[in-house]
């Protein structure tokens, strides 16, 4: 995948910061305007894409690491759960809102209001504005040709093959969960 | 009558999923009927006439910063558009799945087209 | 004892978020994070039998919150689910070295054990769907694991009729809430016999047998078992095939047929002719197979149709006598109840043995092809030893377990009248017996082949899970006979089937306590 114009990469990287704000703005408003955790974590990915379609394969595969992606995956994930356990331990019961019912009221229709949930929603953006991102990075970048026994039948039809060619296996990212 | 229409939407998605040969278009089908079962969950909750629930300044009646009768009385039901919220997050990593899938048998295989792919027989 | 529901598919779920984390070079301690969590579940599960709980979330109180129930089929599913992933979680510790990225197998599995784990735990019919979801998505990755021909194939194929399901699933959920305007369970079912089975209800139902049927592979819908089930991993087979099919399958059937809608006279026909059907249809089917791990997956269709018969027969008695019913036929009824469910229990621990042995055998000789095996006796013994064990479960040979299961279900077909369906049930196990037979000629006795003579036993973990499971095995006869094991474990669950409509006052009796 080839890059684009010249012009197209100057304004992409100017635009791609908006696009990023925009997407903080819709995740942190979650609680008082529709949009919240997950379609302002797909807005942070739209970015990224942006900079893939600009760009070019060689740039993002050079420029753009895959293994801090997996791991703000995790931590997202990590911290959603770490919020319910904390319900759990501060209010008795798994997922309640205890900042809003002892903490920190504040006052509704704010934006510290509501309790835990822009919370919940900070945590679900970052997981998934991560996980898309890492699924359009490999898909788009992987080396994929087709194999030369196409129409040859297999003559160990039943044994099983278990060495995996290493170079495959290393983009691969079958099945990235949520 | 918009429910029936939904009905044949689904319907043609399942023939899609069912009938066609290239694993893309599988794909596409079974998209197709995920989508007539959003839609279906979304009109469920239709009230005629009704407002956004969206609850802003306006809204908000009362000294405890309650919500005023009139607006629940007239906003459309949200719990439908919560549901097709997780239905369409339970999708997207169905459908990038059914994708990452599709490109490794096609580096497998060398054709998308499923009457080619039929090692697996008795 | 009241445990925090959550913590069921909390642990599960934290620990495969931790695990990605862990490169391939610490794959040691990746391993022994996940088998710790699957024997802490093994420990709650065990601690959580025989209470019946209701446990809200976020303290909503019960129609506009999500709530968490643990009755009795509940807490006996947990205790398969949480047996069987730690002995998988145990043999794949050595089996899963064959494979590269062997951390990202372990969240996957991880995963799906807490997506199952929901699935029984949920008391809110959109729950069980997300958690459905949850499950089946990380077992279409698993199955496609090894990225060969043959398991992008069968996975391909598992993953668009699972989809079709889940998808048939939603739609009816979707027909319910606009019947009856709620999605707990318990108050669904309260709307449905107060107004009675409107057309779109009559149609969700039917949705809802198809939807979960393609998961629990009853017989018409059953065409991705037999490729998906050999082309998995051996561990993974025997998490599918063991648990998978049960609890997205026949528990989802179960708790919506007989706890939300009610049992009528159609149902438990239908139910009965599924279960028929699909236990002549494997048997049949299975009897022609060369491949060892296909052989096993056309055994699983078969053994879960009498599953589905048991508790359909049951149902049927229980229709038929209608609100009346008489002390006897209560008895018939709960005996084929018993019967199903502890088929149910022990197809899941003797069947996820033979997949594990056929893994192992498969390791050592890296072929699953019975033509090509053969006296395997002398250099495998501990493999063979458990195999043999194993199918004289499934064939139902009177000390080991699957004999006890088989009797009552017999005893209560012929009790209650049902004489063919007793006849049938005799001729399958015939048929079962006969595919075992093959297993054990072709694989175990005869001569050995000039290119596996170099073979030897697997030892480590791979020992120590396939002979825990024998045990149990053999030990699992206690179940039925002994009085107090029977009522602690086997009667809540049931009880909760023969409850059937009562569910919902009883959940919101416990849940306004």
């Amino acid at each position: 995948m080839k890059g684009m114009t010249i012009i197209v990469k100057t304004i992409s990287s100017w635009v791609k910061v908006l696009i990023f704000l925009f997407g903080i703005y819709i995740i942190l408003f979650g609680h008082l305007t529709p949009g919240g955790g997950f379609a302002g974590g797909v807005i942070l990915a739209s970015s990224y894409v942006l900079v893939m379609l600009a760009f070019g394969r060689e740039f993002v595969e050079k420029n753009l690491s895959l293994p801090v992606a997996s791991k703000l995956d995790c931590v997202g994930a990590l911290l959603f759960i770490l919020i319910a356990i904390l319900g759990l331990v501060f209010g008795g019961v798994f997922f309640v809102n205890f900042l809003y019912q002892k903490y920190l009221p504040g006052q509704a229709l704010n934006l510290i209001s509501a309790g835990t949930i822009p919370l919940s929603n900070i945590a679900i953006g970052l997981k998934v504005g991560a996980s898309l991102f890492l699924v359009i990075f490999v898909l788009s970048t992987f080396k994929g040709a087709p194999s030369a026994e196409k129409g040859v039948w297999d003559s160990s039809r039943f044994s099983r093959n278990s060495k995996i060619d290493p170079e495959v296996t290393e983009t691969d990212s079958l099945g990235k969960e949520e | 009558m918009p429910y029936a229409l939904c009905f044949l939407l689904f319907v043609i998605g399942l023939y899609c999923a069912v009938v066609k040969k290239n694993m893309v278009k599988i794909v596409i089908g079974i998209l197709i009927m995920e989508y007539a079962t959003n839609l279906f969950l979304i009109m469920l909750g239709y009230r005629t006439g009704g407002i956004a629930p969206i609850v802003g300044k306006a809204d908000v009646a009362g000294f405890e910063a309650q919500v005023s009768e009139m607006f629940v009385n007239s906003c459309v039901d949200p719990l439908p558009q919560a549901l097709v919220l997780t239905a369409i997050v339970i999708s997207l990593g169905s459908l990038a799945l059914m994708i990452s899938i599709c490109i490794r048998t096609y580096e497998r295989y060398g054709t998308f087209d499923i009457t080619q792919i039929r090692r697996l027989k008795g | 004892m009241s445990l925090p529901l959550p913590i069921f598919v909390a642990i599960p779920l934290t620990t495969a978020f931790v695990l990605p984390v862990f490169s391939r070079r610490y794959k040691a301690v990746a391993t022994v994070l996940a088998n710790l969590a699957t024997v802490s579940l093994v420990v709650l599960a065990i601690s959580s039998l025989g209470s019946n709980e209701v446990y809200e979330i976020g303290k909503w109180s019960i129609p506009l919150g999500i709530n968490l129930v643990l009755d009795g089929l509940s807490s006996l599913l947990l205790l398969a689910v949480a047996v069987v992933s730690a002995a998988a979680m145990l043999f794949s510790a050595r089996y899963m070295e064959q494979y590269t990225a062997k951390p990202k197998y372990l969240c996957l599995f991880l995963l799906m054990v807490a997506g199952m784990n929901g699935v029984v735990l949920s008391g809110d019919i959109f729950n069980l769907f997300v958690f459905l979801e949850i499950a089946s998505i990380a077992s279409y990755a698993l199955v496609g694991f090894g990225c060969e021909h043959e398991e992008l194939e069968a996975s391909f194929k598992y993953m668009v009729l699972g989809s079709i399901a889940s998808m048939f699933v939603l739609f009816g959920i979707a027909l319910v809430y606009g019947n009856t305007g709620s999605l707990n369970m318990a108050y669904i079912s309260r709307a449905i016999e107060r107004n009675g089975l409107s057309a779109g209800l009559s149609f969700a139902l039917a949705l809802f047998i198809v939807g979960f049927g393609l998961k629990a592979a009853l017989v018409p819908f059953h065409a991705w078992l037999p490729d998906a089930h050999p082309s998995a991993p051996a561990p993974i087979s025997a998490m599918l095939s063991g648990v998978l099919i049960k609890a997205l399958g026949v528990y989802a059937i179960a708790r919506v047929v007989f706890n939300v809608f009610g049992v009528t006279i159609q149902i438990g026909w239908i139910l009965i002719v599924l279960g028929i059907l699909s236990m002549v249809a494997g048997a049949f089917l299975a009897i022609g197979q060369w491949d060892f791990k296909r052989l096993l997956a056309y055994s699983s269709i078969s053994q879960l149709g009498y599953v589905v018969l048991g508790i359909g027969l049951g149902g049927l008695i229980i229709a038929r006598a209608g609100s009346d019913i008489s002390a006897e036929q209560l008895s018939w009824a709960s005996l084929c109840f018993l019967g199903g469910l502890f088929h149910l229990v022990n197809h899941a621990v003797y069947k996820s043995l033979l997949f594990l042995t056929s893994g192992s055998v498969e390791m050592s000789t890296g072929t699953r092809d019975l033509r090509q095996m053969g006296g395997l006796a002398g250099r495998l013994p501990f493999t063979r030893a458990t195999c043999t064990v194993a199918s004289a479960s499934i064939v139902g040979i009177p000390p080991f377990s699957g004999f006890w299961s088989k009797l009552i279900l017999v005893i209560a077909a012929v009790l209650s009248g049902f004489y063919w369906v007793a006849a049938v049930i005799v001729f399958v196990s015939l048929c079962t017996l006969i595919m075992y037979l093959k297993v054990q000629r072709y694989a175990f006795m005869g001569e050995l082949p000039e290119n596996l003579q170099a073979v030897k036993e697997n030892k480590g973990s791979m020992l120590i899970s396939m002979v825990f499971l024998a045990c149990l095995c053999v030990l699992m006869g206690l179940l039925v006979i002994m009085p107090s094991l029977r009522a602690e474990i086997l009667e809540p669950a049931v009880k909760v089937l023969t409850d059937g409509i009562e569910y919902s006052g009883n959940i919101i009796k416990m849940a306004n306590m």
